[in-house]
C-alpha cells in the first residue's frame, strides 16, 4: 500500500484507513485565527495568554510557538540525556523513551490548568514532564533514590505528581484509562469544572477497559479526553496485525464520544484540537476521543534504536523521523523569523543546565533506607 | 452505649449504608443493581429514593472499569462503595483491585489513598452451581495493600461495613449471602467495629476452633452439642483475614494444645492454612495433635442439591473433627453427634438453615 500523506507530507498511518488530517489542522487553526486562548508555563507557574491564528505563520503567536518549542526541546534533551547514561547502570528500571513523541502532550498540557489531571501509561515521561511533573522527583525515581517521586518504590513507569496534576501512571496497558475516566466522575460529584487527560495508545483500545470506560465516560458526560498517541507498534507487533481495518476513531464514535484525528507530529494541529476537547469537557459537553499519528523513535524500552532487529525497517524510520515535530517547528520559527541561532542556543544552554544540575542531584541523592521497605502499606 | 435492636443483617447493611451517605458527602454506591427494584438483596432499599442517582450510581456491567473509575475518584476525594452481588462477578476486577486498589497507597509514598469498599455476596444453595457460590476470600486476601473483612453476625455486618467505609484504604467485604437472613442485635446510629482482628465467641479450654463467615454458625452449633457432653471449644470468628493478627489463637491454642480450621471456601490454600502454619510456626512445642483444617473439596460447586449435600461441610463434620483431634471415644460423642445429624436431617443442603436465624 502506497502511504498517505498528511499535512506536510507526514505519512499517514497506512493501516487505520483514514484519510489526510492536513485539511482538519488547517481548518481548525484557520477556526482559530483571533482566538484568544489559555496556556500554562508550568516551567514559571505563569499563565500567559496568546493569540493562535493560523498554521501558515500569520498572526501566530511567536511567544506560544516558542514555549510549545522550548518543551518539545526540554522533554528531547531529557530524554536523550537518560539513554546516554543508561548504560552507566545506574538507572535500574526499564525506560520508554518518548523521543520522537513529544508534540502530543505538549500541545495538550499547554491548555491544561494546573488542577486539571493527565493518568498516563508505561510510556510516560513525556506526559509527566509536559505536565509539569518535577524533574529532579522523575530522575530520582529512575535512580531508585528516596528523591524519587515514589521514594524508589515505583520506578519510570510509576511517574505521578499530584502538584502538578500528574494523578499517576501505570505500566499495565489500559490500566491508568479508567483511573482517569474515575478522576473526572469525582470532579463531577465534587462540582470542580476540572478535566482529566487519560493518555492511552494504540494498543490499549485492545483492551476491554478502554471500552468500559469510554462507555461509562459517555453515558455520564464525563470531563475526560482520550489522547490516543498512534505510534503503530505495540512492542514489536504492528497495528495491523492486532486491529482490523477501520478508522480508530470510529472506536471512540461507536461509544457515543466526539473524536478527532489529528497529526500528533504537529504540535499545532494538536493544540488546536486540545483546545476544542476542554472546552468541551469544561462546559460538560462529553468526553473527547483525540487520535493522534505519531512515531517512537527509540525501542519499545530502552535507550537503543532497534530499526534492525526486524519488526520494522530503517525507511520507514528515517520517514517519520522527516517528520520530527521539533525539527518541524523549529523550521517553521526560522522561516517567520521568531527564532534565530543566538535564541536556540539560549534556550538549549538553559535546557542543558536545568538537565546536569538535575541528573547530578539524582545520582548524588542517597537511597531509601532498607528499613522502610514494609512502611506505608495501610493509610 | 447504643441500645440495640433485633434485626436482620440484610436491614443492618441497609442501615450502615444510609449512616454513611447521611455522615459522609463523599460516599456514593457503585453497582450493578444498587438503585433496582430488589436493592441488593434488600441491602440497598429506599436509599436512591433518598439520595438520588448521583450518589446511587447504577453502573454499566463492566466490573473491571467502574472498579478502575471508582479507584480513581477515591484518588481525588471521593469514598466509593462499590455492590457485587456474587462475588465471581469480581473476578473481572481483579486486575483493578490488585494493581491499582492495593499498591497506589504503597507505591506512592502514602500521597495517594485508595478509601474504597467493595461488597461481595458469596452465593449458596439453590443450583447457584460454580460460578454463582466461590468463597474467594483467599484470592484478595493474599494481596498485601488490601484490607478483607467477612462478618457474620448482623451487629458485625454494620459496624464492618461502616468501618470499611471509614477505613482510608481499599476494604473487600465478603458477605455470605445466607447470613443476610441471620438475625442479632444491632446498636442505633454510628459505630465501627475495628478492622484489626478475630472475635473470641466463646471460651473453653480442650480445642481452640477458628471459623468465618457462614461456618462460624455451623461451628457455634457444633460447640453446643460438645458442650453437653462435657468439651468446652474456644471459638474465634477469624472477621479479618487481613491484616491478619492471629495472638489471641497462638495464645488459645498454647492453651488448648489442639486447633481446628474452618474455612467457607476450598480448604486447598485457604486462610485454615495460613493459620495452621503460623500457629505451628508459633506454638509448635504446644501442640498435642496434629491441627485438622475443614474446607471445602478441591472441585467446583455443582449445581444440584444432590451433589451439594456431599460437599459443604457443617456442624457434624465439625464434631468429627474435634473427635479426631481430641482423641475422644465414639462412644462419648454418639449422642451429641445423632442430635446434630437429626437437626440436620429435616433440612434442605440447597436453603438456609431455619434454626440459623437467630439471633445469636
Amino acid at each position: 500500500m502506497t502511504p498517505k500523506t498528511q499535512r506536510d507530507g507526514a505519512p499517514a498511518i497506512e493501516h487505520s484507513g483514514e484519510g489526510p488530517v492536513g485539511s482538519f489542522a488547517a481548518r481548525k487553526l484557520g477556526e482559530l485565527r483571533d482566538t484568544r486562548i489559555h496556556s500554562i508555563n508550568h516551567a514559571q507557574g505563569a499563565t500567559v495568554r496568546g493569540t493562535m491564528a493560523t498554521s501558515a505563520g500569520v498572526d501566530t503567536d511567536h511567544e506560544v510557538l516558542v514555549r510549545l518549542y522550548t518543551a518539545m526541546v526540554r522533554i528531547r534533551v531529557i530524554e536523550e540525556e537518560i539513554a546516554l547514561r543508561y548504560p552507566e547502570g545506574k538507572m535500574r528500571c526499564p525506560v520508554h523513551l518518548s523521543i520522537g513523541q513529544e508534540a502530543v502532550p505538549v500541545a495538550v498540557s499547554s491548555v491544561l490548568r494546573p488542577d486539571d489531571q493527565v493518568v498516563s501509561t508505561h510510556r510516560c515521561h513525556a506526559h509527566y514532564l509536559a505536565k509539569g511533573g518535577d524533574l529532579k522527583a522523575m530522575l530520582g525515581e529512575l535512580y531508585g533514590k528516596a528523591t524519587g517521586c515514589c521514594g524508589g518504590r515505583g520506578g519510570s513507569m510509576h511517574l505521578f505528581d499530584p502538584a502538578a496534576g500528574v494523578l499517576l501512571s501505570e505500566p499495565i496497558v489500559g490500566s491508568s484509562i479508567p483511573v482517569g475516566v474515575g478522576a473526572a466522575l469525582g470532579f463531577r460529584q465534587q462540582g470542580r469544572d476540572s478535566v482529566c487527560v487519560v493518555y492511552l495508545g494504540d494498543a490499549s483500545i485492545e483492551e476491554g477497559v478502554f471500552h468500559e470506560s469510554a462507555n461509562f465516560a459517555a453515558v455520564h458526560n464525563l470531563a475526560v479526553i482520550f489522547v490516543c498517541e498512534n505510534n503503530l507498534y505495540s512492542v514489536y507487533t504492528h497495528i495491523r496485525d492486532r486491529q482490523p481495518s477501520r478508522p480508530i476513531t470510529a472506536v471512540a464514535t461507536g461509544h457515543g464520544i466526539e473524536s478527532e484525528h489529528v497529526d500528533g507530529n504537529d504540535v499545532e494541529a494538536v493544540q488546536a484540537a486540545a483546545i476544542s476537547a476542554v472546552r468541551r469537557a469544561r462546559t460538560r459537553g462529553g468526553p473527547t476521543f483525540l487520535l493522534c499519528d505519531t512515531y517512537r523513535w527509540r525501542e519499545h524500552c530502552g535507550p537503543n534504536y532497534d530499526n534492525e532487529i526486524g519488526y520494522r525497517t530503517q525507511a520507514e524510520f528515517e520517514r517519520w523521523k522527516e517528520f520530527d515535530p521539533i525539527k518541524r517547528l523549529r523550521d517553521r520559527l526560522i522561516l517567520t523569523g521568531s527564532r534565530d541561532e543566538q535564541q536556540e542556543r539560549q534556550t538549549l544552554d538553559a535546557i542543558a543546565r536545568e538537565v546536569e544540575e538535575a541528573f547530578l542531584a539524582a545520582d548524588a541523592a542517597p537511597f531509601p533506607s532498607g528499613e522502610t521497605i514494609g512502611m506505608g502499606l495501610y493509610a | 452505649m447504643h441500645s440495640a435492636r433485633v434485626m436482620s443483617a440484610a436491614s443492618a447493611l441497609r442501615e450502615a449504608m444510609e449512616i454513611a451517605l447521611e455522615r459522609r458527602p463523599e460516599v456514593y454506591v457503585l453497582g450493578e443493581g444498587v438503585a433496582d427494584p430488589k436493592g441488593i438483596f434488600g441491602t440497598m432499599t429506599g436509599l436512591v429514593e433518598k439520595f438520588g442517582r448521583d450518589r446511587i450510581v447504577e453502573m454499566p456491567v463492566a466490573e473491571n472499569g467502574l472498579t478502575g473509575v471508582a479507584i480513581g475518584s477515591a484518588l481525588v476525594g471521593r469514598r466509593p462503595v462499590m455492590v457485587h452481588q456474587r462475588a465471581d462477578f469480581a473476578l473481572l476486577a481483579i486486575e483493578q483491585l490488585f494493581n491499582n486498589a492495593a499498591k497506589t497507597h504503597y507505591v506512592t509514598g502514602g500521597r495517594h489513598r485508595v478509601p474504597l469498599t467493595v461488597r461481595l455476596v458469596l452465593g449458596r444453595g439453590w443450583g447457584q452451581g460454580p460460578q454463582h457460590s466461590q468463597a474467594l476470600e483467599p484470592i484478595f486476601a493474599h494481596v498485601p495493600g488490601l484490607k478483607v473483612v467477612m462478618p457474620s453476625t448482623p451487629g458485625e455486618f454494620k459496624g464492618l461495613l461502616l468501618a470499611a467505609i471509614e477505613d482510608d484504604n481499599p476494604v473487600i467485604m465478603l458477605e455470605h449471602r445466607w447470613l443476610h437472613y441471620v438475625t442479632g442485635a444491632v446498636p442505633q446510629g454510628f459505630y465501627t467495629t475495628p478492622l484489626d482482628a478475630p472475635r473470641r465467641v466463646q471460651d473453653g479450654d480442650d480445642v481452640t476452633i477458628v471459623a468465618s463467615s457462614y461456618m462460624v454458625l455451623e461451628a457455634l452449633r457444633a460447640a453446643d452439642a460438645l458442650a453437653e457432653i462435657g468439651i468446652e471449644a474456644e471459638l474465634f470468628d477469624l472477621r479479618v483475614l487481613r491484616p491478619l493478627r492471629l495472638d489471641d489463637i497462638v495464645a488459645s491454642v498454647r492453651r488448648t494444645g489442639r486447633l481446628i480450621t474452618v474455612d467457607t471456601g476450598w480448604r486447598t490454600y485457604n486462610a485454615g492454612a495460613e493459620i495452621v502454619a503460623h500457629v505451628t510456626e508459633h506454638a509448635f512445642d504446644a501442640l498435642a495433635a496434629p491441627p485438622l483444617r475443614i474446607g471445602l473439596p478441591d472441585h467446583p460447586t455443582p449445581s444440584s442439591r444432590a451433589l451439594a449435600a456431599a460437599y459443604y461441610p457443617g456442624s457434624l463434620e465439625i464434631l468429627d473433627a474435634v473427635t479426631q483431634v481430641c482423641g475422644l471415644d465414639r462412644a462419648r460423642v454418639v449422642g451429641a453427634r445423632a442430635k446434630l445429624e437429626a437437626q440436620r436431617g429435616a433440612t434442605p443442603i440447597d436453603k438456609p438453615d431455619p434454626a440459623f436465624t437467630g439471633p445469636f
